[in-house]
């Protein structure tokens, strides 16, 4: 099949590329640009391991081919920090113990971002209603509410 | 997982994409791809060609004038959701969007995309029915057509969309200052896809129903009007009574198929298909909060 040139925008930097159309956006992070913050858990749209930000919103990347992000903005986890300091979401998920093996919380930290971004002071409620596409396999749901609470806070919602 | 080869196209504007259709025979068109990409993945779809319409302009954004709501089949669950306009012309719509999937299904799902993969468990085809909507859909030659969400979806993953035409939009009248309306799901705990979904719209003098558009969906394999228990409730005191009367009818209006599967069998969902329309009715009416 013929490939398809994409230009995409990744955590600020332009890449060029031509994919496959059956090319998965997460696998066109993981692979092709060597970003394997990114996970692939369920790849069935289910647990959100793969978030990413894509034109400002959140998306499943397991569930977005690579040529639907042509022209596009991405951000992954690696582009969440500000020139090493980490974002204060991820730093609140480090004081809060976040994180057990860690799988789920590139994920996790992705739509927490665009969670304060929407509603920059939720409640615990709203904290776990819109983190519902995200599991945790480990289960740490308290913790992740917590740290998403810390972050809102410390970022002054 | 890996979706088989297929050719990709992008179109730039309605007609460009019927053009792309004609011309390939069993092409499909993507829109937010959240039904059609597993699809392809677990390979239960196999188009030669995927021509995709998320950047078509002319199909997304709502309009609200003279009492309709016109969305374009492009429009995601999340603008429906977070519009305030569309929670003050018509609540339904902002609360139904915004209890589909999760954050992610609906930053990229699109009611028409919704519409046309025509799921059983999905919502849209449910609260359209009862808000009695206005499908408009082209065709080759700008030939344009209106459909009622019934005369759209006719089962499960089955449309009346031809093979060259596309869904380009969805009227929905603005519920005026007598009206009522709630949407109760049963959800599935994983996906959130309706199990069982009813949708009530209901006039009101008072505290006397002067009519009412109801509509099931999730446990038949199409949205079906309740139209018993319409009967039953027009002309009624809202009371606990009359609304648990005329629900005890819903099994009339659900048809010869019910749905069932190992997470909730078909009698279940029969039960079910009362209950949440009740429940509807209840909230919609405070007449009594489940
Ligand atoms: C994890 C998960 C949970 C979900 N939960 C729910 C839920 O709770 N409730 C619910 O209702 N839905 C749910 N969905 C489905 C979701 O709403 C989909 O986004 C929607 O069904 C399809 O919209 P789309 O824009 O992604 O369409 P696509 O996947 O792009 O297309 C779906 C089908 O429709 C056709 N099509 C798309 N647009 C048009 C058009 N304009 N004209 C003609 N044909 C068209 C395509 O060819 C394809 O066959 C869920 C999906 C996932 C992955
Ligand atoms: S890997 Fe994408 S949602 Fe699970
Ligand atoms: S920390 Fe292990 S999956 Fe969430």
């Amino acid at each position: 099949m013929a490939k398809i040139p994409i230009q995409v925008t990744v955590n600020g930097q332009t890449h060029q590329a031509e994919v496959e159309p059956r090319t998965l956006l997460v696998h066109f992070l993981r692979e092709d640009l060597g970003l394997t913050g990114t996970k692939i858990g369920c790849d069935t749209s289910q647990c959100g391991a793969c978030v990413v930000m894509m034109n400002g919103s959140t998306v499943k990347s397991c569930t977005c081919l690579a040529v639907q992000a042509d022209g596009a903005e991405v951000t992954t986890i690696e582009g969440v920090a500000d020139q090493g300091n980490l974002h204060p979401i991820q730093e609140a998920f480090w004081d809060n113990h976040g994180l057990q093996c860690g799988y789920c919380t590139a994920g996790m930290i992705m739509t927490s971002v665009e969670l304060l971004q929407r509603n920059p002071n939720p409640t615990a409620e709203q904290v776990r209603a819109g983190l519902e596409g995200n599991l945790c396999r480990c289960t740490g749901y308290q913790n992740i509410v917590k740290s998403v609470l810390a972050a809102a806070e410390r970022m002054g919602g | 997982m890996f979706a088989p080869e297929f050719e990709y196209h992008r179109a730039n504007t309605v007609a460009e994409a019927i053009d792309l259709l004609s011309s390939n025979p069993g092409a499909k068109v993507m829109a937010g791809g959240h039904s059609l990409i597993p699809l392809l993945k677990l390979r239960l779809a196999r188009p030669g060609v995927v021509v995709d319409i998320g950047g078509v302009a002319e199909m997304k954004g709502i309009t609200i004038a003279d009492g309709n709501i016109r969305i374009g089949a492009l429009t995601t669950h999340w603008e429906i959701e977070s519009s305030s306009q569309v929670a003050e012309a018509n609540s339904l719509l902002a609360e139904a969007a915004g209890g589909i999937g999760d954050t992610q299904v609906r930053n990229r799902g699109t009611i028409g995309g919704n519409l046309s993969h025509a799921d059983p468990a999905s919502d849209w085809g449910t609260v359209l029915t009862a808000l009695n909507a206005t499908l408009e859909i082209r065709g080759p030659g700008g030939a344009t057509r209106t459909a009622s969400p019934t005369d759209f979806i006719v089962g499960p993953l089955t449309t009346t969309l031809g093979e060259t035409e596309i869904l380009t939009a969805v009227n929905v009248p603005v519920l005026a200052a007598n009206q009522r309306a709630e949407y109760a799901k049963m959800a599935h705990p994983a996906s959130g896809y309706a199990v069982v979904g009813a949708a009530v719209v209901v006039n009101v003098d008072g505290h006397t129903c002067t009519g009412a558009s109801l509509a099931v969906g999730g446990a038949v394999p199409a949205p079906v009007r309740l139209t018993s228990v319409e009967n039953a409730l027009t002309g009624k005191e809202l009371t606990f009574e009359n609304i648990e009367a005329a629900t005890a009818q819903a099994d009339n209006d659900l048809g010869g198929e019910i749905l069932g599967d190992f997470f909730a069998s078909a009698e279940y969902r029969r039960a079910m298909a009362a209950v949440e329309t009740k429940h509807a009715l209840f909230h919609a009416t405070e007449v009594a909060h489940h």
